[in-house]
């Protein structure tokens, strides 16, 4: 039986280990927290169905429990070398482990919104990020600065996302329509509160998305502008005021809101940038580069390292899925 | 017809004629092109005390020039050899030349004298100063040698890049390195025929035959005399003309002249006081780190003096003062490049009426804050002074809180002086109503306007500053911990304010300070500066990289900095900590 190590025990890591468990190959899947699937367990519902999270990560759960997969939590790996048509996988503390093919699935982590300081976050109460917001919709209960249900809602779209100062000058993919997603799910908690969204543009990709939106503002009265917040400040009574532009009337915007909710976009996680640098496959903002993005787009220019999901670009997570299965097939026929 | 007198004296007297009427028709122009203040301040100080020091500053720099030789030691070396050797020559060649039993002693005997002079009546003197002259001609010759290698081989005087040179500071510059091999050739020649030179000419005369020595001696003289007559024609046109006009600047500097919004004839001195060292280069961070070429402070001068600066020229500059502070002639370099940048036409037709609906407010007994626009997009930092001020229990009037009206500085800048104006006028105007007893700023471009441009009534300190003396008098308690920070000194405070001290202050009472590669004078512009608009974000991020790195030598956990503009520029897709000291100093207050 041919061993293949996956790292990250993500929506993509846990897909591909069950195929390749079912075809016999023998899995190690290394994960760095202490559970699988740490980046779905803070959210709520999905899109594009609304499936809840917590149902979707059972079930992905359940497909590790195959003899052939191996699952080792609290072990991070940082870097791969490859002798002899075998790999050598490092972790933190110099271990090393043997396997004959490494599929990196390291995944994201989301844009920290620290790093644009003039939208006050973690200095003002009331700027929460979409990750923040995500957890309080999980938990059923959205609450202002001052504990107290929150009657505006403000989303500000493409934040380090689109955006050249913050050296991300690629769009995040999800952020838009998770906005969509997120603002129906406060609407259903909170029936009184004003809900805007600013945006730059607006990007539906998906099947469904556009009518998400449609459905948003006809049927939840989401409400949305054209326009950058430029700044934020917080009032008195424990509010953020805003300064932004209406860009569709061409007029400068001052308001006050409960919440500003920050859509952070997605970069590349610190163990796909770790990874990516080691084994000399970084791409373009530190995300694992392939040989090619149509017919080689699961190959590194490393024989016998492979990557799947958002440690390559931005993605949802049935792009994840997909991405991963064509990752094991890849791998499968790599191995013959 | 003295017996001192031959044709080929002609052309260095003529030239000599020549060069001083230019400088005089030069220097007068110049000086009706003072404005009205500075003709007032000129006549007022002319007859003081303040010559002597000047004449000191004018020995030292004009002629030993100590502020280059410690800039760089081997540069140092050959401008002081050039100058010195050759002022000496001059003097010594004076003193020998009245030493001579004569009744005339013409002003150009001193210059030529082994071509007139051959024996005198007390032959021991005559053999000193035959050798003193000679080796002060030595000791010039270093220097031209010096020159020519660093003209082949820069980095033999440690410079990366050297002045690329217009055609007049050629001719200049040949006829300057054609003068003292051919004044060594004339005297050795006549050494030959008359046995009058000292252990250089003497032993280099002695080489040639005698008939080769009396077909040559007259020919050697006449191009001496030529080309002493070329450079002297050609300085006033050249960079040599920094020579005279240094030590004019040095007096007027002395007599309390200076720059002023638009140029003046004082301007047209600055310009022609640099030397074109090109000491300014090397370290422009647009040099170093983006390669771009003809920007810097010694091009735009030079392109300004010869009327054919271009506005990406004039406007391609950070404003961040490195190569002011590296200038051995102390230029001030950015106040010229913000006259040139005056945008005349455009800088008119702005409607600031909404100002006047801005209410001043009565803060009697209050300090003044003025966080800045900056400020208002690092909100950490005006939240960390607002803290700050309550631990100290000051009354406070937090001025821009709410309305923000620009200092103006970003508009100087970029030279729309009448929009800047109007800014000022209305800051001013609720500085004044306000009544308070002095005003703190964040941002040190606020800080920079409010003390150089705006005059105000009271006091202007920047919060390092307010925060080191509330440490001091004990208004604030502070507990220092183990946290590791490096100091990045923003452009606008360190070389623009000359505050170095405070911040420094600071961070060892509340953190352990460690030292960045460069500092203080010689810090590095972390790029964000407003003062170009005309590099893009690319090119800023490769000029802040350097910084960072600069920051980086000693492996610090933090970088500390007291401007909002440096704390976004390191902030910009980095994930390194940084962090204002206000906000240190906020987080490790003690809690009375
Ligand atoms: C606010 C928000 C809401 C979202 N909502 C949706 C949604 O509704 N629908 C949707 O389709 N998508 C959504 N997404 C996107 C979704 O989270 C991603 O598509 C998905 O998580 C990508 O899966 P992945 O397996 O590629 O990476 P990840 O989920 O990031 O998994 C990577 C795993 O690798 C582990 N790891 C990292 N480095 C190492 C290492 N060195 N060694 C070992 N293990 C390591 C990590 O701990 C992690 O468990 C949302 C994203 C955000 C930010
Ligand atoms: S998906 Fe939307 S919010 Fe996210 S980066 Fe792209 S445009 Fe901006
Ligand atoms: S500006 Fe100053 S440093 Fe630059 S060339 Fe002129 S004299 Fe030298
Ligand atoms: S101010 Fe800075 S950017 Fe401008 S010329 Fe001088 S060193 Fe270069």
């Amino acid at each position: 039986m041919k061993k293949i190590a996956i790292i990250g025990a993500g929506p993509a890591g846990i897909e591909a280990a069950s195929i390749l468990a079912a075809h016999n190959f023998e899995v190690t899947l290394f994960e760095k927290s202490s559970t699988p699937l740490s980046n779905i367990l803070d959210k709520a519902f999905l899109f594009p169905s609304s499936v809840a999270a917590a149902d979707l990560v059972d079930e992905l759960n359940a497909k590790l429990l195959h003899d052939n997969i191996q699952l080792i939590c609290e072990k991070e790996i940082v870097n791969i070398k490859e002798t002899n048509d075998e790999c050598k996988l490092f972790d933190k503390d110099g271990k090393t482990y043997f396997a004959s093919k490494v599929l990196i699935t390291t995944g994201y982590t989301i844009f920290d919104a620290h790093r644009k300081e003039e939208l006050g976050y973690g200095i003002y109460k009331g700027v929460i990020s979409s990750l923040d917001l995500e957890k309080m919709i999980r938990h059923k209960q959205i609450k202002n600065s001052i504990d107290e249900l929150p009657q505006r809602i403000t989303f500000l779209q493409c934040v380090g996302s689109r955006d050249e100062k913050s050296g991300n000058n690629y769009c995040s993919k999800i952020c838009c329509v998770t906005a969509v997603k997120q603002a129906i799910e406060a609407r259903k908690l909170l029936p009184q509160a004003e809900i805007y969204i600013f945006y730059m543009d607006l990007r539906m990709w998906g099947q469904t998305f556009e009518e998400l939106y449609r459905q948003s503002q006809e049927e939840y009265d989401i409400r949305y502008i054209r326009g950058r917040i430029s700044e934020a400040s917080a009032t008195f009574d424990g509010k953020v005021q805003i300064k932004s532009e209406d860009t569709l009337i061409g007029q400068p915007l001052k308001m006050t809101t409960d919440l500003l909710v920050l859509m952070c976009g997605m970069e590349p996680s610190p163990g796909t940038k770790t990874l990516a640098e080691n084994c000399q496959i970084a791409g373009d903002y530190h995300f694992i580069q392939t040989i090619d993005p149509h017919l080689h787009d699961n190959e590194t220019a490393q024989t016998g390292i492979y990557v799947a999901g958002s440690a390559k670009r931005p993605m949802s997570i049935r792009d994840t899925l997909s991405d991963a299965a064509a990752a094991a097939m890849q791998i499968m026929s790599d191995c013959q | 017809m003295s017996q001192y007198f031959s044709p080929f004296v002609l052309p260095f007297c003529a030239a000599v004629l020549v060069l001083l009427g230019i400088c005089i028709w030069k220097y007068v122009r110049w000086y009706k092109h003072f404005d009205r203040l500075q003709k007032a301040i000129f006549l007022k100080n002319l007859i003081s005390w303040k010559f002597i020091p000047a004449l000191w500053e004018a020995f030292r720099e004009g002629i030993l020039h100590v502020r280059i030789s410690r800039k760089n030691l081997v540069l140092g070396y050959m401008h002081r050899s050039i100058a010195l050797g050759w002022f000496l020559l001059i003097v010594v060649g004076a003193i020998e030349s009245h030493m001579a039993p004569t009744e005339s002693h013409p002003f150009w005997m001193g210059i030529f004298f082994r071509y007139f002079v051959h024996d005198t009546p007390s032959p021991g003197i005559s053999m000193f100063f035959a050798n003193l002259m000679d080796f002060l001609l030595l000791y010039v010759l270093s220097g031209i040698t010096l020159a020519y290698l660093k003209k082949v081989y820069s980095r033999i005087v440690g410079m990366k890049k050297v002045t690329k040179h217009v055609i007049f500071d050629q001719f200049a510059k040949f006829s300057l390195w054609a003068i003292f091999p051919l004044r060594l050739l004339s005297e050795s020649l006549s050494a030959n025929l008359y046995h009058n030179g000292g252990f250089l000419t003497q032993s280099v005369g002695d080489l040639f035959s005698s008939s080769f020595a009396s077909t040559f001696e007259l020919l050697s003289w006449t191009c001496y005399s030529f080309s002493l007559a070329i450079f002297f024609v050609a300085l006033p046109f050249s960079r040599y003309m920094h020579i005279f006009t240094e030590i004019v600047l040095i007096f007027f500097r002395h007599l309390g002249l200076k720059e002023r919004t638009a140029k003046t004839g004082f301007t047209m001195y600055e310009l022609s006081a640099c030397s074109r060292c090109g000491i300014c280069i090397d370290n422009c961070p647009l040099n170093k780190q983006l390669a771009i070429p003809n920007v810097q402070s010694v091009y735009f001068l030079r392109d300004l003096r010869y009327k054919r600066v271009k506005p990406e020229i004039a406007d391609n500059c950070l404003l961040c003062a490195r190569c002011s502070s590296d200038c051995p002639v102390n230029i001030d370099l950015m106040s010229i490049r913000q006259q040139a940048r005056h945008k005349q036409e455009l800088d008119t037709q702005h409607n600031y009426q909404y100002l006047d609906n801005i209410q001043p407010f009565n803060a009697i007994g209050r300090v003044g804050y003025f966080a800045g626009c900056m400020s208002h997009l690092t909100p950490a930092i005006p939240e960390a002074m607002v803290a700050i001020f309550e631990a100290a229990g000051q009354k406070y009037w937090y001025m821009d809180e709410d309305k923000t009206i620009c200092c103006g500085r970003p508009l100087m800048q970029q030279g729309y002086l009448n929009q800047a104006g109007e800014l000022r006028r209305k800051n001013i105007e609720m500085i004044k109503k306000s009544k308070i007893q002095f005003l703190i700023t964040s941002c040190p471009i606020c800080y920079q306007s409010f003390k150089k441009e705006y005059k105000l009534p009271v006091p202007v300190i920047h919060h390092t500053e307010y925060i080191a003396g509330l440490l001091q008098s004990g208004k604030i308690k502070v507990r220092k911990d183990d946290l590791k920070t490096v100091y990045h000194d923003p452009c606008e405070l360190g070389r623009g304010c000359n505050i170095y001290k405070e911040p420094r202050q600071i961070l060892k009472k509340t953190t352990q300070l460690v030292k960045a590669k460069s500092e203080k004078e010689d810090s590095l512009c972390c790029g964000y500066n407003l003062g170009n608009t005309l590099i893009n974000n690319e090119q800023q991020k490769k000029i802040r990289d350097a910084a960072f790195k600069n920051l980086m030598h000693k492996k610090p956990d933090v970088i500390a900095t007291a401007c909002p503009m440096c704390k976004k520029a390191f902030k910009h897709s980095m994930d390194f900590p940084i962090r204002d000291i206000a906000e240190i100093v906020k987080d490790n207050l003690i809690k009375k």
